[in-house]
């Protein structure tokens, strides 16, 4: 059993890792913007999607394919918010985005389904099944690669967000927007590129979601609800909450699947109506979501 | 309607006499229109339109009665369209009924979707804005979990009717009927709801809570008795639903895009207005029922078009139909001059009439519009 376990909470790191990536993209959109961006869950299938043409048709390798889904994904990111977000204004913006990147999701998901059907596909590249021995435990390189590439890209959004200029502004307008315009800050260009990157982020977490899970158009719900449960408890807008929340909750669930595999999801809803019962700032923010 | 001045260029008399008489007028002729629909055309393929339309109106007019008065957008009422559904399955199955009897239990199915409505919104209604949109998205989830694995849910099959062994000529009729008298009553309630004194509570709670608060509106319980109130019709009607098509399933009772497909006639006729949502229902409803019978149109078109439809509403005309068409009403009724006369020179003119109702429709409005 102990066994059993350990290797549970190994996977789960492993895979919260790769959610971690996909939630800190969430939550940067929502702390700059103050958007949350349901088309999120399907952005990541079609990063998969991607990544899956890309594998079968062109023989890339889905690790190196994402030299081009990356950039291709934040063009679609800058693209959604040009034409549909940074067009809302007034006092319903915020219930307003829901709805739009909503719809914009549902759009994705329909032409991801005229595309390639309701079938459920994976990408399978030779060392997809290939694992690996670690002190008696078995862990699939695929997860590893994916673990790896999520710290690396993550470090890589840390490095922007507290490194450069750029970093600067985006934590300027997430302090205080009007504040940030009056020092000169161009503040629909930072959102811009925000959502871009928080999109560009969902190429590399559907990748490895596409390694490790079969899916298809419609398996966006089940990842935004996991997203958005993971973003509140870790506090909305915070990086280092949606990195811990991530990681947390994964290795709950893998945990939970042990005993109730068909239950196991409703860890998430179960942590958030406890969460936000007893602490509606979430598990690791400072800002009480109640008072938004 | 915009309040009027005694120095209006039209006189305020007539106008609203007029207003009030070619109001009356319309609702009667639409009550004739409806009652007589499937006594007109009796092809089963047009009532079975009328048949779901109506069902959606009830819909959209309940979920206005919570989300459009609050402003707390909820995309969780597929949980009561679908529990009440369950419901009704369950009961129909485990108690053996059988033939029309079933009908009765349709106020069970309401009471369940009350019962439902409790604490979700003792949850969900502690918090606000973008929270609360995305607790109703994950308790909508937990109930489309629960129905694909509880014992007595019947799976991802679901669970099918009972039969009713009503002539397949006129099958729909009865249906329409029933779903014709919960339209009414629904938007019934609606329009009672705006006009008391608990409609006005909501609507202070949706312009500034906390001040409402305040004020002492006891804030939570308005909240709940709205959420309560539009869960139970909506429980109601899904029952009626489920019968009509005789089955359910996990992805069809607890749908997404259920939610999305109210939200969307909602904002199309009119966001917090008593006709905007049953003028979007039946717009919106027959146009995806049609879009889903052309064979050109297969697989997922409806929804992509229901997406694009849905951009377009938010992006060019956020305020629905009904306060639009409205505005534009008045301003030829006016030619152009302000119908309202500022009632100071301080502060800016109210050059349009949107200025002072930016935030939905006016408190002041008493009547059904």
């Amino acid at each position: 059993m102990a066994r059993e376990i350990t290797q549970a909470i190994v996977d789960g790191v492993l895979i919260g890792g790769v959610y971690a990536l996909m939630a800190v993209g969430l939550t940067l959109i929502f702390g700059v913007l103050d958007i949350i961006n349901i088309a999120q869950g399907v952005l990541v299938i079609l990063g998969a999607y991607l990544s899956y043409s890309l594998f079968t048709k062109a023989h890339i390798d889905p690790f190196i394919g994402l030299l081009i889904t990356i950039p291709a994904m934040f063009v679609i990111g800058v693209f959604i918010h040009w034409a549909f977000i940074s067009r809302l204004r007034g006092t319903e913006r915020t219930s307003m985005t829901l709805l739009v990147t909503y719809a914009v999701g549902l759009i994705i998901e329909g032409i991801l389904f005229k595309i390639y059907g309701a079938d459920d596909v994976q990408i399978n590249p030779r060392y997809v099944n290939s694992s690996v021995r670690i002190f008696g435990f078995y862990v699939g390189w695929v997860y590893i690669w994916g673990f790896i590439l999520a710290v690396v890209l993550v470090a890589v959004v840390y490095a922007l967000l507290y490194r450069t200029r750029f970093g600067r502004s985006v934590r300027a307008v997430m302090q205080d927007e009007t504040a940030a315009r009056l020092v000169g800050i161009s503040v629909n260009k930072v959102a811009a590129l925000t959502f871009g990157i928080g999109v560009a982020v969902t190429a590399a977490g559907g990748e490895v979601f596409g390694l490790t899970n079969a899916f298809n158009a419609n398996s966006g719900y089940d990842l935004i609800s996991r997203l958005l449960s993971i973003i509140i408890l870790g506090g909305m807008g915070s990086v280092g909450g949606a990195l811990g929340a991530s990681v947390f909750m994964l290795t709950l669930e893998s945990v939970v699947t042990i005993w109730q595999p068909n239950w196991a999801v409703a860890v998430y809803y179960a942590a958030l109506v406890i969460v936000l019962v007893y602490r509606p700032t979430g598990l690791f923010g400072r800002k009480a979501v109640r008072a938004q | 309607m915009t309040p009027v001045s005694p120095v209006t260029p039209v006189s305020p008399v007539t106008s609203k006499r007029l207003g009030t008489t070619a109001k009356g007028g319309g609702l009667v002729l639409l009550a004739a229109i409806a009652v007589l629909f499937p006594q007109v055309l009796t092809n089963p393929s047009v009532t079975n339109y009328g048949v779901l339309a109506l069902i959606y109106v009830t819909c959209a007019s309940a979920w206005n009665i919570f989300s459009g008065n609050t402003g707390y957008i909820s995309i969780g009422q597929a949980v009561f369209y679908g529990s009440g559904a369950y419901a009704m399955g369950i009961a129909a199955r485990d108690w053996h009924m059988e033939g029309t009897a079933v009908f009765w239990l349709l106020p069970l199915c309401g009471a369940v979707g009350a019962i439902i409505a409790v604490p979700f919104g003792l949850i969900a209604l502690r918090v606000r804005r973008h929270t609360f949109i995305v607790i109703t998205i994950a308790v909508f989830f937990i109930f489309q979990l629960m129905a694909f694995n509880f014992w007595f849910t019947g799976g991802s099959s679901g669970l099918n009717s009972p039969f009713l062994s009503w002539p397949a000529a006129t099958y729909n009729t009865p249906f329409y009927y029933i779903a014709l008298a919960y339209a009414a009553g629904s938007v019934l309630i609606a329009w009672l709801v705006r006009r008391s004194r608990f409609g006005l509570q909501l609507r202070a709670i949706r312009d500034d809570e906390d001040r409402a608060r305040g004020l002492g509106v006891k804030a939570m319980r308005v909240k709940l008795g709205a959420f309560t109130i539009s869960g139970a019709i909506t429980a109601m009607i899904g029952a009626v639903w489920f019968y009509y098509l005789n089955q359910v399933e996990p992805q069809t009772g607890f749908n997404p895009l259920f939610d999305l497909a109210l939200v969307l006639m909602v904002f199309l006729g009119g966001y917090g207005s008593i006709s905007g949502p049953v003028l979007g229902a039946l717009i919106i409803e027959p146009l995806t029922l049609w879009l889903n019978t052309q064979p050109a149109l297969s697989g997922s078109v409806s929804e992509i078009m229901l997406g694009a439809v849905f951009l377009l509403v938010v992006l060019f005309m956020p305020r629905g139909i009904i306060p639009t068409g409205g505005e534009f009403i008045t301003k030829i009724r006016t030619r152009g001059r302000p119908a309202v006369i500022p009632a100071t020179t301080i502060g800016p003119a109210s050059s349009g009439p949107t200025t002072p109702f930016s935030s939905g429709p006016p408190v002041s409005s008493g009547g059904a519009r």
